[in-house]
């Protein structure tokens, strides 16, 4: 009786499932954020430094609102985006090609191989110093520290995921009649590129990560104002508020960049393959 | 009438390949397969002999290990003979598996598709073809769908369909049925027997199964365990279509397996 009254109440909740699951997926994020600027709040309320040190969640917010009215928000917003994109750009056009020849020649493969490894390693912001010396404070340099930090990214996740190919499918395919440039045009790229997925969106981040180092630390006038050189100046006029204002929209860009097309992508090409995907979001 | 066509009627008696009224689809001299070197080599296959008549269904059964596959392999070309011979008619071999090997960004009209895409059709000329190739296999109005939505026995008919789409004189099957259950099993076996006889291919089944042998086959070939040989081969003179559970089929199977058990005892493994 019981277990009959249990499937009828999951039958009449099927029709909202969709809004609910939605509502329980958010209620927890929701109250993490509140919970946080809860916790900020209570520190700026007890005073343990200095209030221009310790500005309250108030205090951002009106330093929010006043950068976008003078636009500042979204120049820098946008300067930093479309660097970054352009950045993204170039190290997945020489990233691709440089994944394709490590999985291909072996020769490559043992040569770049380890070293392409090495370079993911290392954190971008040391290409700052020799973009500097080498290209002056310029958007190159800036340009320069994206592609580092990011073309290894893209060169690793292909060259791996058409290593990781099962060996089933290959098989399959040369059985068919695949050889040489067939086999990868028909089985090893498309069989790669979730993977090769993986590796843009971890460039991705590589990128955006370079890109606040290289605008953090690059200074000119004629360099304009990226979400790095708003941060920057937050220091410089010793004003947290401002400080805290660049970090949430460095923050927000890096999350909404990622949930909106890199997200989706990997999801759709999952669900495709009828792969099974953890749910991290 | 092509001597295979006769062996399938039951009326050829056993013929060694040398003696074969047509020239074999697929003839196998003296093939040694070595893994391995020095102190550590293990032959596969050592003198394995065989030939297969054109359009002929020939079954391969022995214990684990006794080189089955590999002696696919070798049919297949993905592999080459330490020594001996390998000659395969008619192009390359079609190839199936335990897995049905999908691949799973294709819908299943695109993996049946993929054979003829690489001998060189463009995506959708080949539309009617495939549609041919899935009624055959009985999987109508499929098409579209993707590889995860299928069951385990669907997927073996898409990888039949595939491999009947390379239109290879010689389709080789590595334990195609090993990992689906018995009623999709004796349902495939139907359709396989079908299909093999309709399009007349020549097929080289390898199986543990002994009544699966000779639910299928014209001739079983029992291979012995290392190093992988011909230990004997039995004619199936028995009418089409069979069953798993004819009395003849079981009273064959009976006799094979006896043979099959002293061969692995004899080895002392399972």
């Amino acid at each position: 009786m019981a277990v009959a009254e249990a499937r009828f109440a999951i039958a009449h909740q099927a029709p909202r499932s969709r809004l609910h699951s939605a509502v329980r997926a958010a209620a927890p994020k929701l109250t993490a954020v509140a919970v946080l600027l809860a916790v900020w709040q209570l520190v700026v309320i007890l005073h343990l430094r200095p209030g221009y040190l310790v500005p309250g969640p108030r205090d951002v917010w009106s330093t929010f609102a006043e950068q976008w009215r003078e636009g500042h928000v979204l120049g820098a917003v946008w300067t930093s985006l479309s660097r970054s994109a352009v950045g993204f750009a170039i190290a997945v056009l020489i990233g691709t090609p440089l994944g394709l020849l490590m999985a291909r020649v072996a020769l490559v493969r043992l040569a770049a191989g380890s070293l392409v490894a090495a370079l993911q390693s290392l954190p971008s912001v040391v290409w700052v110093v020799p973009g500097l010396l080498l290209l002056g404070p310029s958007p190159s340099t800036i340009l320069f520290v994206v592609v580092m930090g990011a073309a290894p990214s893209v060169a690793l996740g292909l060259a791996q995921a058409v290593e990781q190919t099962p060996p089933l499918l290959v098989d399959v395919g040369r059985a068919a009649g695949a050889r040489g440039l067939a086999l990868y045009r028909h089985v090893l790229l498309p069989a790669a590129f979730p993977g090769y997925v993986a590796g843009l969106r971890q460039a991705w981040s590589f990128a955006w990560r370079s890109l606040m180092a290289a605008e953090l630390i690059t200074q000119s006038a004629d360099l304009g104002l990226g979400l790095g050189q708003l941060l920057d100046s937050g220091r410089q006029t010793l004003d947290m508020s401002l400080s805290i204002t660049a970090i949430l929209l460095i923050l927000a860009v890096g999350v909404a960049v990622d949930a909106l097309v890199f997200s989706p992508l990997s999801r759709g090409v999952n669900r495709r393959r009828g792969l099974l995907e953890v749910r991290t979001s | 009438m092509s001597g295979a066509l006769a062996r399938r009627q039951g009326a050829a008696a056993v013929t060694p390949w040398t003696a074969w009224p047509d020239p074999p689809a697929i003839r196998l001299d003296e093939v040694r397969r070595v893994f391995g070197s020095g102190a550590h080599a293990v032959a596969a296959l050592d003198g394995v002999s065989l030939a297969v008549g054109l359009g002929e269904f020939v079954c391969v059964v022995g214990g684990s290990g006794c080189g089955k596959s590999t002696l696919l392999s070798l049919i297949a070309g993905l592999d080459r003979p330490t020594s001996g011979r390998v000659e395969v008619d008619g192009g390359r071999p079609a190839l199936m598996f335990q897995d049905a090997g999908l691949l799973p960004w294709l819908t299943v009209a695109g993996n049946v598709e993929l054979p003829m895409r690489l001998r060189g059709a463009r995506r959708g000329d080949c539309a009617a073809e495939v549609d041919r190739l899935l009624r055959l296999v009985r999987l109508d109005g499929a098409a579209p769908r993707r590889p995860h939505q299928l069951s385990g026995g669907m997927r073996q008919r898409v990888a039949l369909a595939r491999a009947l789409a390379q239109r290879s004189e010689v389709l080789l099957m590595d334990e195609p049925f090993a990992a689906v259950d018995a009623i999709t099993r004796d349902l495939l076996h139907e359709d396989l027997a079908r299909i093999a006889t309709e399009t007349a291919i020549t097929v080289v089944l390898v199986t543990h199964d002994v009544r699966e042998a000779v639910r299928l086959g014209d001739r079983v070939v029992l291979l012995s365990s290392r190093p992988g040989r011909v230990a004997e081969e039995f004619d199936v003179d028995l009418p089409r279509p069979r069953r798993s559970d004819d009395p003849a089929v079981a009273t064959l199977s009976q006799r094979i397996t006896a043979r099959l058990r002293e061969e692995v005892a004899r080895h002392g493994r399972g």
